[in-house]
């Protein structure tokens, strides 16, 4: 018999009904909250189950909704909610302004809100993100000034980064936001030496690693994995498992073959696998990972099993290679939808107050948005000194880059 | 004063740097305990603690990729690849990131990292321990390219590439980390003890990075040439009378372009040498930039003497080093034209 080998393939195409029966999630308040030093070896349930809080009806049950204690308090989900909504106000404004043709690319968050929002209220100023573009929520729920972030988006005066980079490279370190590169996985192992140099020069901050599903399978996820292990220093290694990387479903990148949670486990790193629509979980667990790396306890990974709602980015049509209303079908809802409900059944929030908060947080993204784009758009362009091509090359510039600016006449 | 190996001296700018200054770190395969497989960190993990020399696994990228993450941090990590031959697989790190974190960021992070290879052949090294991949590295923006070649210069490059403030690839050519090597390989080897650029100062003190060395001064013809190389010019000048002015390069990328059209200039003649293949080496640009600078003053074609384009082979290690013969051939063949 002739030897033969696997091709992996999503369980539902275009026309197809969407099918999630690969995963079985367990009930909310499953799984308890484990000690802060727990081995790798232990956590190996965690890296094959599922962190949950809310159940289906908007209720928070378990260990973990006890161990958020008054950290997952009424007002402190209630901002988490209007984070949530700024960011998929912007996600929509983004998507049509780059549709108009005022900018020239965009990526939306759509369904992955929760994860960056809650986990960025756990972090302490002096720590530092090391995301991917699509971690924009982190940036979002940290305060960063919505005029920067749509001034990247419309390479004008307000650009951070003076229309150095591609829209959504953000970069911003007085918010924790590291640099971002086009290049996947790179970061993820420079998170672990920024982490080991906060331990070194003595501080407390932590680092906190992103990457996608995909992305894991880039040779610097298992480098940034192996030195983790071998150095432990304070780093939280996130795995956003959104289904999809870009057409590939996550059975390429070897995510049908095990958890990525599951990696961790095998690289000697303790592991969690999180809900991560549910804004309370995403809460609990970012609690318990920031608490376990400030204690030197060393890293942790967190797998967070979410959706990606929308297509990869603006220049992609989702619907060529997945069913149409997959997103509909995933078992594990709308991180919006969810912590709504649970706030409507706290009595903390309405429908209408709902859609009245929606319409604030609309106006107020519109707002900024119309001021950036009087600054300039790509359909309107800001002139931008051709001179900055030269200048942050090197921390001085050299001779033959002094003459190439003379060559261009800038 | 006091004799010194390039070894040793690669060692003691080290020394010299992790004393000087808290936020240097040594990281690289082998580096620790056991003092590097070409004994430049020996005895610096017991003098300064495992918290400031120690180990990595066997992973390039990572190594770059953490001097990375540790740099943007404001630490100045100098981080060893065993042989520039390995440094493929962190070349992402430090093209797409080292290299440009600056610029991209708007100066918001940067990255004073320096990354040591030990690069060159002569050695018998095969495919994978003789390479010369500097013109890999001078062909992107955002990185400084030094290359040393003597224990004196390799001190003072050293120190200044640590304390400069961008990613500096620090290529020492391991041919001559005992000794001068003039490519006549029959020849009895002499060490550095004997040699006058052997003479190293115990202390700190800095080679400026971007200037170019005057090695030998000379009125018939330019050799440009770094590392090893610069040994087998001397060796060829010799043996053909040519005189020839040897400009030792020292810095690659940012290149001392002024030192090397004033010696062009004067000499009106010029040959580029390098162990590297040639089809776009370093020499090519070399050749670019003399010939739109000088063109008025060249009276021959600017010739080129590199390892041939062909991977480093093992046996024939002769006959691909590009030795005095076939230089001296190049300068006699450049002042007869």
């Amino acid at each position: 018999m002739p030897i033969k080998i696997n091709f992996p393939t999503p369980s539902a195409r275009p026309g197809e009904t969407p099918d999630f029966s690969r995963y079985d999630f367990p009930e909310p308040g499953a799984l308890p909250v484990p000690p802060l030093d727990i081995t790798a070896e232990d956590t190996l349930e965690y890296a094959n189950s599922l962190i949950r809080v809310l159940d289906d009806d908007g209720n928070a049950v378990g260990p973990w909704a006890d161990y958020l204690g008054e950290e997952g308090n009424d007002d402190v989900l209630l901002e988490g909610l209007r984070d949530m909504l700024k960011m998929r106000a912007i996600d929509a404004r983004m998507l049509n302004a780059q549709r108009q043709g005022k900018t020239t690319f965009y990526l939306q968050c759509t369904g992955e809100e929760a994860i960056g929002c809650a986990f960025q209220r756990q972090l302490n100023k002096g720590d530092m993100n090391f995301p991917t573009y699509r971690q924009q929520s982190l940036l979002v729920a940290g305060g960063y000034p919505l005029k920067d972030l749509f001034g990247q988006y419309y390479q004008n005066e307000n650009d951070p980064l003076g229309g150095r980079q591609l829209p959504t490279l953000h970069s911003a370190k007085d918010y924790g936001f590291f640099t971002i590169s086009g290049n996947l996985g790179t970061q993820y192992v420079q998170a672990v030496g920024w982490a080991m140099a906060a331990a070194l020069t003595g501080t407390d901050n932590i680092a906190a690693a992103w990457i996608g599903d995909g992305a894991t399978a880039a040779s610097d996820y298992h480098s940034a994995m192996v030195t983790a292990a071998v150095y432990k220093p304070p780093v939280i290694l996130n795995v956003v498992n959104n289904q999809w990387a870009i057409s590939s479903f996550n059975g390429i990148a070897g995510g049908t073959a095990a958890t990525f949670a599951n990696r961790g486990v095998g690289y000697g790193i303790p592991s969690i696998r999180v809900d991560g629509n549910d804004f309370l979980a995403v809460l609990a667990a970012t609690k318990w990972a920031t608490e376990r790396t400030r204690n030197s306890h060393g890293p942790v990974v967190i797998e967070w099993v979410t959706y990606r709602v929308a297509a990869h980015s603006t220049s992609d049509d989702a619907s060529a290679y997945r069913p149409k209303d997959e997103a509909d079908a995933w078992p594990l809802g709308d991180p919006v939808e969810r912590l709504k409900q649970y706030l409507i059944q706290r009595g903390k929030w309405s429908e209408d107050r709902h859609k009245q908060g929606e319409a604030e947080i609309m106006d107020e993204v519109i707002a900024v948005q119309k001021e950036s784009e009087a600054l300039g758009t790509f359909i309107n362009p800001q002139y931008l000194s051709p001179s900055a091509i030269f200048e942050g090359v090197y921390e001085e510039m050299p001779e033959h880059l002094k003459r190439q600016r003379q060559e261009m006449g800038a | 004063m006091a004799k010194m190996t390039m070894i040793e001296a690669v060692r003691s700018a080290m020394d010299i740097m992790l004393e000087k200054d808290p936020k240097v770190i040594i990281m690289g395969e082998d580096v620790g305990y056991f003092g590097g497989v070409f004994r430049c960190t020996a005895g610096l993990q017991e003098k300064y603690g495992i918290e400031r020399v120690f180990d990595t696994p066997i992973n390039e990228s990572a190594i770059v990729g953490m001097g990375v993450g540790m740099a943007t941090q404001g630490m100045r990590p100098c981080v060893e690849v065993q042989f520039a031959d390995y440094m493929f697989p962190a070349y992402d790190q430090i093209t797409q990131e080292a290299a440009r974190i600056r610029h991209r960021s708007a100066g918001q992070f940067s990255c004073p990292m320096t990354i040591r290879m030990p690069t060159g052949g002569g050695i018998f090294g095969g495919q994978t321990h003789s390479q010369s991949p500097e013109a890999l590295f001078t062909h992107v923006a955002g990185l400084k390219v030094v290359q040393p070649s003597s224990p004196v210069d390799a001190k003072g490059l050293l120190i200044a590439s640590i304390e400069d403030p961008d990613p500096v690839i620090f290529l020492e050519p391991k041919r001559i980390y005992n000794g001068p090597f003039d490519g006549h390989h029959d020849a009895k080897s002499v060490g550095w003890a004997t040699h006058p650029l052997g003479e190293v100062p115990e202390g700190y003190y800095k080679t400026e990075l971007g200037k170019a060395n005057v090695f030998r001064e000379g009125e018939a013809v330019t050799i440009l040439a770094y590392g090893t190389m610069v040994y087998v010019a001397e060796a060829a000048v010799k043996e053909t009378g040519i005189d020839a002015e040897i400009i030792d390069l020292r810095t690659l990328l940012p290149l001392d372009l002024e030192t090397i059209v004033e010696s062009v200039k004067k000499t009106r003649k010029c040959v580029v040498i390098h162990e590297g293949t040639r089809t776009s080496g370093f020499g090519a640009e070399l050749i670019a930039e003399v010939q739109e600078a000088c063109f008025y003053h060249l009276e021959t074609p600017i010739v080129r003497v590199t390892g041939w384009d062909a991977p480093y082979p093992h046996a024939q290690e002769w006959d691909y080093f590009p030795g005095p013969k076939r230089v001296g051939r190049a300068l006699v063949e450049t002042v007869e034209a």
